[in-house]
């Protein structure tokens, strides 16, 4: 699971209303090597819960100095964007699994895969 | 598409391929105008229902009829192509008909009045030429001349080697549902993905639609409610082969393709139950939900409404008999989903399984943020087709601390919601993970 996917996702179990952003305990990371794309980059982080992600990637030990908040004029910045794009596309926890920060479910991640599935009487 | 034609009004001619009729013009050859050259060539980067292009220089009923309009045509517009030092060729194209060598030898002589000045090159020509005969679209009924003859300067061919070079046969990783490439590009253009695209499938399956997004440099991701298919696990869908190999999973599929770093992520999830903040994520949403054979059924447990064909095969009837109570959930669910993640301009492309005699276009779900923009049938039998249903999302949809279902508009369906039905096809496992393979074999395979 990238941190780009891992911004994007939500509890949705039943009840929950503070179910952003899940925890991530991760027992296995992997840094893939993933074409600079800075036009992608900067076309996400508008997109991005900026703090969620600084705080995920420090998490997993990869924040790399990423700043606190976000730097204006960031297209133009390619350094930011290189570290954007790291923390994004190139962090992958393999092994792990998300958190509900509300009710604490756990929805583990195998081989990269989150499964989000709730059981039947959680629904 | 060019909003004046001052020095380049010119016309240009498709030659569309054979196929997929039914979202399309009757007609293989269409002729357009207010394009540049440019257009054309754009359009052909990303067709993979038109087989080339051409600059159309001349056209008519007979032979006769075309040799005036060649005549009229500007030898201005001729003469970069026709000068001394040119080299060009000829093709003779003829649709419905096969012609013998010598008579398109014959066909190319007697267009001799061309101002062609250059000379000619077979194997490696600067400007390449075509005659096309249209002889009519009845193939017990071939007309000894041709309805209709263009001759045109060739621009580009689209991109219908995609469809043999993305072929599902050859792909590493395959369900039995896999789209066929062809479809998936036509899928992929229906959603205008560019590159740079955040493209979401939630019924990803093997991920054909993904492949397809990231073959034109969008970005993509996907969900599937099998742990087996999301895991490339269990047993195969080839014929010769029992269970599925370590490479066959979807990430495998891009890298077969070289498309490998467009891969963002997939995950086990419930379609009907999303896991996603609320936020415009997507700049589109390409997906074939489950009709209700062929897929899900192992969820719901035995299926004992759908009687099988008496032979046994479900080749055909990808749709379920007894629809009323099938399908309404999902669609009324991806539309509402998409209308609160699609960026505005966003599209949402899918098929829309139908009951021929049943249907009518009201029958389409709508939606008050998404606007329709077509609605292409593919026949499966006499009695069942799907449609892919393109529509964009032209506004957000209104904020509600309660109930999102009730907020949006009432997605009036034709297919009646029945809860318990719907609880049972959509979140009916009763193990998260399933590390047992308790797949009954529905296809009769």
């Amino acid at each position: 699971m990238k941190l780009l996917t891992h911004n994007m996702l939500t509890s949705h179990v039943k009840g929950v209303t503070k179910g952003y952003p899940l925890l991530i305990k991760a027992t296995e990371v992997k840094v893939n090597d993933v074409d600079f794309n800075p036009q992608f980059v900067c076309r996400m982080i508008p997109k991005l819960e900026w703090s969620a992600l600084v705080e995920a990637a420090d998490l997993l030990g990869h924040r790399q100095d990423l700043p606190s908040e976000l730097v204006p004029d960031y297209e133009k910045n390619e350094d930011f964007l290189k570290k954007v794009h790291r923390a994004l596309l190139e962090v992958e926890v393999i092994e792990g699994c998300l958190q509900c920060p509300e009710s604490g479910r756990e929805f583990p991640i195998s081989r990269g895969i989150p499964n989000m599935l709730l059981n039947e009487d959680e629904v | 598409m060019a909003s004046s034609c001052s020095r380049t009004c010119l016309q240009y001619l498709l030659h569309l391929a054979h196929d997929n009729l039914d979202f399309r013009l009757p007609s293989p050859f269409w002729c357009l105008n207010s394009l540049t050259e440019e257009d054309v060539r754009s359009v052909m980067a990303r067709s993979v229902c038109a087989k080339s292009a051409f600059e159309l220089w001349g056209r008519g009923r007979t032979h006769s009829e075309l040799r005036t309009s060649l005549l009229n045509y500007s030898p201005e517009k001729m003469s970069p192509y026709v000068h001394k030092e040119s080299t060009y060729r000829i093709n003779v194209y003829t649709f419905n008909k096969t012609l013998l060598f010598a008579d398109r030898i014959k066909k190319i002589d007697a267009l001799e009045y061309l101002p062609f000045e250059g000379t000619v090159s077979l194997k490696s020509p600067q400007h390449i030429f075509c005659l096309l005969e249209d002889y009519g679209t009845d193939p017990n009924n071939i007309p000894e001349h041709p309805n209709y003859v263009y001759f045109g300067r060739w621009i580009a061919d689209g991109q219908r080697e995609l469809i043999r070079s993305h072929s599902v046969k050859s792909r590493h990783f395959i369900g039995n549902t896999s789209m066929d490439a062809g479809l998936s590009f036509i899928m992929t253009n229906h959603a205008k993905v560019k590159e740079n695209d955040l493209v979401f499938d939630p019924f990803v399956g093997t991920g054909s639609l993904l492949v397809a997004c990231s073959h034109f440099g969008a970005y993509v991701c996907g969900t599937d409610i099998d742990y087996n298919t999301i895991h490339g696990k269990g047993r195969s869908s080839r014929k010769n082969q029992k269970w599925r190999g370590p490479d066959e999973n979807i990430r495998a599929n891009l890298r077969q393709y070289g498309t490998q770093k467009m891969y963002v992520d997939v995950m086990v999830s419930d379609a009907s139950k999303p896991v996603w903040r609320n936020a415009a994520l997507f700049d589109a949403i390409i997906t074939d939900p489950p009709y209700g054979i062929r897929e899900s059924t192992r969820k719901t447990g035995s299926h004992k409404d759908i009687a099988k064909a008496p032979d046994g095969s479900y080749a055909d009837s990808h749709v379920p008999v007894s629809q009323a109570y099938n399908l309404s959930d999902i669609f009324a669910d991806l539309l509402h989903f998409s209308a609160q993640h699609l960026v505005v301009g966003g599209r949402l492309v899918y098929w829309l399984p139908v009951y021929r005699p049943e249907y009518c276009e009201e029958m389409i779900p709508h939606h008050a943020c998404l606007q329709l923009v077509s609605n292409c049938e593919q026949t499966l039998s006499s009695h069942t087709s799907r449609r892919l249903i393109t529509m964009e999302k032209i506004k957000e949809p209104k904020v509600c601390v309660l109930d999102l279902h009730s907020c949006c508009l009432s997605t009036e369906l034709p297919y009646h919601g029945h809860n318990a039905f719907r609880e049972k096809y959509f979140s009916g496992l009763n193990k998260r993970s399933s590390k047992e393979d308790t797949r009954a074999d529905v296809d009769g395979k």
